[in-house]
């Protein structure tokens, strides 16, 4: 009997020192990237105050959020219109990238006649096309939308194509044997199979959209009103301005995240009931 | 006990046929010989089984069968104009899709069909009362054991009430225990609603256990050796496990499949 108790009371203390554990790893992932932050805006700050560097060669932190507040309305309206091309762009790269997913798919000679080109296109560094796009085509914003799916749309379509030709062969055998017609299976058995493939590429695509929109604007260049974040830091360089760059760089980034974030939760939402990646392991 | 006495008892001449293959061959790759000269009439309660070593050719047979790929040779015939798809299929894997509940995968032969849910509910749920997982209807396939996987896939492959079964090596993936249970619930659930099944597999004792005729095949080239009668009656149970009866069908059984290997070898 007492041996008993005491191997249970040793699980017990296992579990207690397992949970205590999995409460500190909980804490330490929101704690520690904090801490980091601090530390550095605090090292940035006396760096610049100790050393007495000219706030046109390196602002200090309060400056950069001074000026960010100060051009709110200047630089809020700019990282709108990057936003929209970087979403309009994501949008597109999502029709694009699955509609010739499903193309390729379904017609093998489609895929043997465009697959290479969508991989030469891949390949291509975007800044290098850009200038061409901006020579014949004459509205901006198709000029920025292009360059961005560009960029975005290869990942949704390599990732989906590979996802739409991962079917279970036991399952494609089952759909045969019901007589399934050709939609039916890619309704019911190859767009689900390839969901969480095409999320994958989503995420990557997201990131891809923000670049391209903002290497776009970089080679467009062109101010004045409806121009975007990447547009205002070349200015304020220009201007010396450092500051205002800082902001800029700051709303970018931050956007970035944003995008990652949210279409992380969305892949989450769509595959937690039923995909391996998304499934927490009790340990 | 009148209502217990199954079709497959009665006399083969009362009994409809279902199927019949007629010297069926298949050749791959124009020189591998899977299977040679496969003759056998199914009918209608039949429970038989296809044993032998691997590459015997009894996955190609079923294969054939279930018209997923064509003889080379020889003829399947449908009696009374009945095609593939009046057919329930069960592979090894429970072959299940991952991101759909489990009564939407035993509603898929329905959907493929052009029925809505609505249309066949009452189906889909007796289908699933009857292998025992009426309560998990709106479960995942992830959130279910090996053993419930394997009887969501019965459920689905009975659901439209077809007039042949395949199956092929289901249960052989799964611990001895469970699969055991699955044999004896599979009897159980063949006399209630009377299905004809032809059940492929690499186990003498499951074999006897299960059918009522045991097709002993050979490898290289696939073909059939001998046809074993086992004559113990429906409904069997546990205790037909330890039966003089199943240990007599067992050695006969056995030393056939032995004879079909050394003749192999």
């Amino acid at each position: 009997m007492t041996v008993l108790t005491a191997a249970e009371a040793q699980v017990d203390a296992e579990e207690a020192r397992r949970a205590r554990a999995l409460r500190i790893d909980g804490i330490a992932k929101w704690v520690l990237p904090l801490l980091v932050f601090v530390i550095v805006v605090i090292a940035w700050d006396r760096t610049v105050v100790w050393n007495k560097i000219p706030h046109y060669i390196l602002p200090g932190p309060g400056l950069v959020m001074q000026t960010l507040v100060k051009d709110w309305p200047m630089l809020f309206s700019a990282l709108l219109v990057t936003l929209q091309i970087t979403l309009m762009a994501l949008a597109v790269a999502v029709i694009g990238g699955v509609g010739l997913a499903i193309l390729f798919n379904q017609s093998r000679f489609a895929e043997m006649s465009f697959y290479p080109y969508a991989v030469i296109l891949q390949v291509t560094p975007v800044v290098s096309i850009a200038p061409l796009i901006f020579i014949y085509v004459d509205n901006r914003t198709v000029g920025l939308l292009l360059c961005a799916w560009i960029v975005a749309f290869f990942p949704i379509l390599a990732n989906t194509t590979l996802g739409l030709n991962s079917t279970d062969h036991n399952l494609r055998d089952m759909f045969r044997i019901y007589g399934a017609t050709r939609w039916q299976r890619l309704r019911y058995l190859q767009l689900p199979s390839a969901l969480p493939y095409f999320l994958g590429g989503l995420r990557i695509a997201g990131g891809l959209s923000l670049i391209g929109a903002i290497v776009a604007e970089y080679v467009a260049g062109t101010g004045g009103i409806g121009s975007g974040l990447a547009f205002r830091i070349l200015e304020a360089g220009y201007r010396l301005n450092i500051p205002r760059m800082f902001a800029a760089l700051l709303l970018i980034a931050a956007s970035g995240v944003v995008i990652f974030a949210g279409l992380s939760f969305l892949s989450h939402m769509l595959l937690r009931k039923w995909h391996e990646s998304a499934v927490k392991r009790e340990t | 006990m009148s209502d217990l006495i199954h079709r497959a008892i009665l006399p083969l001449g009362q009994r409809r046929k279902v199927l019949s293959l007629a010297r069926v061959g298949k050749i791959f790759n124009g020189n591998v010989t899977a299977l040679r000269d496969m003759s056998l009439a199914v009918h209608e309660g039949d429970f038989i089984s296809l044993l032998g070593p691997s590459g015997c050719g009894k996955s190609t047979a079923l294969r054939l069968i279930a018209g997923l790929s064509n003889p080379t040779a020889g003829r399947i015939l449908w009696e009374g104009g009945q095609t593939r798809d009046d057919l329930g299929v069960v592979f090894q894997e429970p072959t299940l899709m991952p991101w759909a509940t489990v009564a939407q995968n035993v509603y898929l032969p329905f959907r493929l069909r052009g029925k809505t849910y609505p249309q066949v509910r009452a189906e889909v749920e007796e289908a699933l009362s009857l292998v025992g997982l009426s309560a998990f209807l709106n479960a995942y396939p992830r959130e279910l054991s090996g053993g419930m996987k394997m009887r969501v896939s019965i459920a689905r492959a009975l659901v439209t009430n077809p007039r042949l079964i395949l199956m092929d090596e289901p249960f052989a993936a799964l611990d001895e225990i469970t699969r055991h249970k699955l044999n004896t619930d599979l009897l159980a659930l063949k006399s209630k609603i009377g299905c004809t099944v032809i059940f492929v597999t690499h186990s003498v004792f499951e074999s006897v256990f299960l059918s009522d005729r045991i097709v002993v095949m050979a490898a290289r080239p696939g073909r059939v050796i001998e046809e074993v009668l086992v004559t113990a009656p429906y409904p069997r149970n546990e205790a037909f496990r330890t039966s003089a009866e199943y240990a007599a069908h067992c050695q006969i059984t056995s030393r056939a499949l032995h004879a079909a290997m050394g003749e192999a070898a």
